[in-house]
């Protein structure tokens, strides 16, 4: 079974490692906050895989931590973001 | 198959790493370097430390990832000043040198290291038992390395002060970062009233399970600041004056009361930081619970930034 | 038993990758902010939520499980925020070309 989840581990990892090329090409900031956020979801993914595959202990509470702080980034891009300050008030 | 993830872990890694140096655009390197940060804590599970992985995904990934892109939005404007800038070319063959002869070295050194590294691992593991504590990172942390501790603490306190030393004469006392808005009914502000208490929560836990288990004060204090600023950012609470007597009182606590236990050390257990016998472990939760609030307070104001408002 | 939950777990897990793979696949092939943001979501809410589900039945105690529930529900709630934060910046940068 162990070996099942590393498997999975390594094509959920795979996966959102492709995604990171929206990092490289963009063309937006938007879209590399885009493949930061699915790296954030799919490291959270792949932690979880590889902590039941291997039994260790404590990797939950590192899945908790990176889900806390996952749209950290994002409400720091969004803030600074070219325009914030117009649009500061958070209107839709 | 592990062997196949930890490959191609490091490939992403050595690659994140390389698009971060790369990348002209500041933002795009900083996005590079979140990514970086969150593959990092995978690896150190991988290595089986959990406690470095939560250290490296609250700090290394969280915070910092978050410091630096403030960072980067305030250079925006000069960035295509710095991008048009070019350096001559001997000032690049001269940083290319520089690089190449520090990578050479560092690679000598790794590979000169002896096989089976030194190591004190067998001592520490068998002493463990003297200090009471559970998890051997918090023993080592706070009983046999407590001196790195303690300067540690000190450390992250005057990068506080070196933050606070780029205001300018006016503001200074005054509140740091900039005043937050936002619409109270908000995507944003509801996010800062739900996340704040489970991230609370779960910093505490994370900090109380650490004389056991993996966690412990750093990985705690940085979740709780994180909170506190998320609340900031939103408009729903305000940094406080750094002239206030109570802000530089909480901030000085946790190692005033680390190097106050240190000094009795000298005259109970006849060494700076030595724990009498049977007291080591209530000893090392009076610092571990000193520091905590401290540290957090110290982190969040230090991503808070200078004061660049006068307090009112 | 212990078959039928290893089955429970390996189709579960499965069907999370698969949709970890439509959500990088999205990311990459559609054509603006805003329907790659869409395709995102997929993977963030129901690739993670399939993973936890399919990795429940082999946790340790109710605690580990409940932890392991409270990590997707954080993900869900952080997923959502960010969609909405990141839309936004995209619109505004849409607005101003």
């Amino acid at each position: 079974m162990s070996a099942f989840l590393l498997a999975a581990a390594g094509c959920v990892l795979a996966t959102v490692a492709l995604g990171l090329v929206r990092i490289l090409r963009g063309p937006g900031d938007a879209e590399r906050m885009m493949a930061a956020q699915l790296l954030g979801s799919g490291g959270v993914a792949t932690l979880l895989l590889l902590g039941a595959a291997s039994g260790a202990s404590g990797v939950e509470d590192v899945a908790l931590t990176l889900a806390l702080l996952a749209a950290f980034a994002s409400v720091a891009f969004f803030k600074r973001a070219p325009g914030a300050a117009a649009d500061d008030a958070d209107r839709g | 198959m592990t062997d196949a993830i930890n490959c191609g872990l490091a490939i992403l890694i050595l690659a994140l790493a390389a698009w971060t140096i790369v990348a002209r655009d500041t933002f795009s390197a900083v996005v590079g370097f979140v990514a970086y940060g969150l593959l990092l804590a995978l690896v150190w599970v991988q290595l089986h430390g959990v406690d470095v992985a939560l250290t490296e995904a609250a700090l290394g990934s969280g915070l910092t990832g978050a410091l630096l892109l403030y960072a980067a939005a305030r250079l925006r404007a000069t960035e295509r000043e710095a991008r048009a800038e070019r350096p001559g070319l001997p000032t690049r063959v001269a940083a290319a040198l520089v690089a190449a002869c520090v990578t050479v070295a560092l690679g000598i050194a790794v590979l000169a290291l002896p096989d089976p590294a030194p190591t004190l691992a067998p001592q520490t593991a068998a002493s463990i038992a003297t200090t009471g504590v559970g998890n051997p990172l918090t023993a080592v942390l706070v009983a046999f390395r407590a001196m790195d501790t303690l300067l540690e603490a000190i450390v992250v306190l005057f990068a506080l002060i070196g933050v606070w030393s780029l205001a300018p004469d006016r503001f200074w006392g005054g509140r740091p970062g900039t005043l937050h808005h936002s619409d109270p009914d908000g995507v944003l502000a509801y996010f800062a009233r739900v996340l704040p208490p489970i991230g609370v929560v779960v910093g505490v836990y994370i900090f109380w399970v650490g004389a056991d288990f993996p966690g412990g004060k750093f990985q705690g204090a940085t979740l709780l600041a994180a909170m506190w600023l998320l609340a900031v950012i939103a408009g729903l609470a305000d940094t406080p004056p750094i002239g206030r007597t109570w802000l530089r009182a909480a901030l000085v606590a946790g190692p005033v009361v680390f190097l106050a236990v240190g000094a009795a050390g000298v005259a109970f257990a006849g060494a700076f930081l030595g724990y009498p016998d049977g007291y080591a472990k209530p000893l090392i939760k009076v610092i571990e619970w000193a520091l905590f609030p401290s540290l957090a307070l110290t982190l969040a104001l230090i991503v808070a930034g200078a004061p660049q408002r006068s307090a009112p | 038993m212990s078959a039928a939950l290893d089955l429970f777990t390996i189709v579960a897990v499965s069907a999370g990758v698969v949709f970890f793979l439509a959500g990088t696949v999205g990311l990459l092939r559609f054509p603006d902010a805003l329907t790659r943001l869409h395709a995102l979501t997929k993977a963030d809410n129901l690739g993670l939520g399939l993973i936890v589900l399919g990795l429940l039945p082999r946790v340790d105690g109710v605690q580990a499980g409940l932890k392991l529930v409270a990590v997707w529900l954080l993900a869900l709630l952080a997923s959502a925020v960010a969609s909405q934060l990141i839309a936004r910046v995209a619109r505004r940068a849409g607005q101003s070309t």
